[in-house]
């Protein structure tokens, strides 16, 4: 039985003068589920998000969470959404620890239970040492890493981060992501993940939708997309000097035209698990050396690139 | 309505006033030179300086009531002196109150557009209407009780420099009490309507407070007024001052509340 969306959108449309933001998009968001929204700048991702949160008004289409509109319910909503924008949200002008302090007070915390809860989060984010210091003196990640402490201080059931490591070093991006993993793993957590970062979005969600100009343009598990965009591939490092022949020996063997791809390996699609051995005999009849075969899932980042007409820069430059 | 969100907001806002030069120093510095440092150097005067140097009040003097002609002291330097501390000057008290809701409201709104800050503020569960009574009460409150401070501190100099050389405590008159309490707090309200509705569409605090500083030129027109001669605010004009500025303040605050709402901010977030 699916579970009833906790978010939906049905058939909404944002328009921001002459360019249209959102196109009849239709996504819901069950419980306990973490979805990423993939996506060019300008995909639509910001607007979807800032739609959930009563921020801006559909121009056609509904938006619920839960059951609530978020424009007419607007408080109700933000209540139960923990929403971290692109840019930090914290004030420069405040100590960490002020911030934090105005988010339980306009949320609605017992003090006591949201200084502990604020104390436990600093602590892991490694923030505390400077939680009594302006947020102005802070890093970019610094902030981020405080924005990320203020939305999970009210311990939302539902998240929806835009970009969440988007301003992050290498290391503090694996922090976020690690605590993101970690709320994900709860079922009773939803979350939505807006990201350019394909392998972020490959590790924590179950399920991804691609937008492009507004509209969705896939939609599934990452599983699910490799598998209907870049099928059964098959890759073969035969060498950059033997690389052609075997694809004159593939081509009259695999229904679709093998490719040379970058540091002598030739790629082919559609071949069944069974075929693998046979088109190795045919190949060292040929006196190829077979260095390597190796069946290749495609990557998220892959199916993107196929699903926007580009290819990888490794096909690219053979 | 949840008061304490609101407080929350006013709080904040104070707090991140409080951290910006910007703010602190006008709120500091207008005060001091205006209600304090320029009436202690006028009330000081006559003991120092000639009456000639005080200037020419003939043309005020010619406007006041005859009852109030005949409290004034027949010493040239020190009816000078008097004239301009409790007629010239003291509309003075004006300009703290409602320079300061100005800044404030600046700071308070198109700051929020400056810092980046303005999103995080609307995704909490504050309704438009909360946010926008604590947006306002944020820069009116503590503009008016500065204001009303920089009054008695007028006061408080005047009569400490002249009044004891006259015998008599001068202010407050009730022209000053109407200036300090009724004409102090509309014309401010007023001025934070004004410069509201200018933040909102303001991506600086400094392009806010530019195009919303015309809102202090009634007041300089009251100075020069009386300083020329042309105007005197009588008890009942001050009355009437303070019923336009209240009536002017009630529509454009009723504006601003309307633009500080998601509708309107929502998609100017960029």
């Amino acid at each position: 039985m699916t579970a009833e969306p906790v978010l939906r959108l049905d058939g909404v449309t944002r328009r921001f003068g002459d360019v249209v933001a959102l196109d009849e998009l239709t996504l819901h968001v069950p419980a306990g589920q973490v979805v990423g929204l993939l996506g060019h700048n300008g995909a639509g991702k910001t607007t979807a998000v800032r739609l959930l949160a009563g921020l801006l008004a559909p121009d056609a289409g509904a938006v619920r969470v839960d059951t609530l509109d978020p424009v007419v319910d607007g408080a109700a909503v933000r209540q139960r959404l923990g929403v971290l924008p692109a840019r930090p949200i914290v004030d420069d002008r405040l100590t960490g620890a002020q911030n934090l302090s105005f988010a339980a007070a306009v949320f609605g915390l017992e003090p006591e239970v949201a200084r502990e809860r604020a104390g436990e989060l600093l602590a892991s984010f490694g923030l505390d040492a400077r939680a009594d210091e302006r947020v102005g003196g802070y890093s970019t990640g610094m902030r981020q890493r405080l924005s990320l402490v203020r939305v999970l201080l009210t311990d939302p059931q539902v998240l929806l981060l835009d970009e969440p490591t988007a301003a992050l070093d290498p290391i503090a991006a694996r922090q976020v992501l690690r605590t993101l993993a970690t709320l994900a793993a709860r079922a009773d957590r939803t979350v939505v993940v807006c990201t350019h970062d394909l392998a972020e979005a490959e590790t924590l969600c179950d399920r991804v939708v691609v937008l492009a100009n507004g509209r969705s343009i896939a939609e599934g598990s990452p599983a699910e997309l490799a598998a209907a965009h870049r099928p059964g591939e098959l890759r073969f490092d035969v060498g950059a000097d033997a690389a052609p022949s075997a694809v004159a020996v593939l081509s009259h063997l695999v229904p679709v035209e093998p490719r040379i791809l970058a540091g002598g390996r030739v790629s082919v699609t559609g071949v069944a698990h069974e075929a693998v051995p046979d088109l190795v005999r045919h190949l060292v009849a040929a006196d190829i050396p077979v260095h390597e075969a190796v069946r290749s899932r495609p990557s998220l980042q892959e199916v993107y690139l196929a699903l926007h007409g580009e290819v990888p820069l490794e096909e690219e430059r053979p | 309505m949840r008061w304490s969100r609101v407080r929350a907001v006013v709080r904040r806002d104070l707090t991140v006033a409080l951290g910006s030069k910007a703010v602190v120093l006008p709120a500091i510095l207008v005060p001091l030179l205006l209600l304090v440092v320029l009436p202690a150097a006028v009330g000081l005067a006559p003991r120092y300086v000639d009456a000639e140097a005080l200037g020419d009040v003939e043309q005020l003097l010619l406007l006041l009531p005859a009852e109030v002609l005949d409290t004034l002291p027949e010493d040239p330097a020190l009816l000078g002196a008097v004239v301009t501390l409790t007629y010239l000057l003291s509309p003075l008290i004006l300009l703290v109150p409602v320079m300061l809701s100005a800044v404030l409201a600046a700071d308070g709104i198109a700051g929020e557009h400056e810092r980046r800050t303005l999103e995080g503020l609307l995704l909490t569960p504050l309704s438009d209407r909360e946010l926008a009574t604590a947006k306002l009460l944020a820069a009116w409150v503590p503009a008016v009780l500065i204001g009303l401070v920089g009054a008695a501190l007028y006061a408080t100099v005047t009569n400490l420099t002249l009044g004891r050389q006259l015998g008599a405590w001068l202010l407050p008159t009730n022209e000053f009490a109407l200036l300090a309490l009724w004409a102090g707090p509309t014309f401010a309200a007023a001025a934070l309507g004004a410069v509201s509705l200018v933040s909102v569409r303001s991506r600086t605090t400094q392009e806010a407070f530019q195009l919303g500083g015309v809102v202090v030129l009634p007041i300089v027109a009251m100075v020069v007024g009386q300083a020329a001669g042309v105007l005197l605010l009588s008890p009942w004009a001050l009355v009437g001052a303070g019923a336009v500025a209240a009536v002017l303040a009630a529509l454009l605050l009723v504006a601003a509340t309307r633009s500080l709402s998601r509708p309107r901010l929502g998609p100017r977030l960029g």
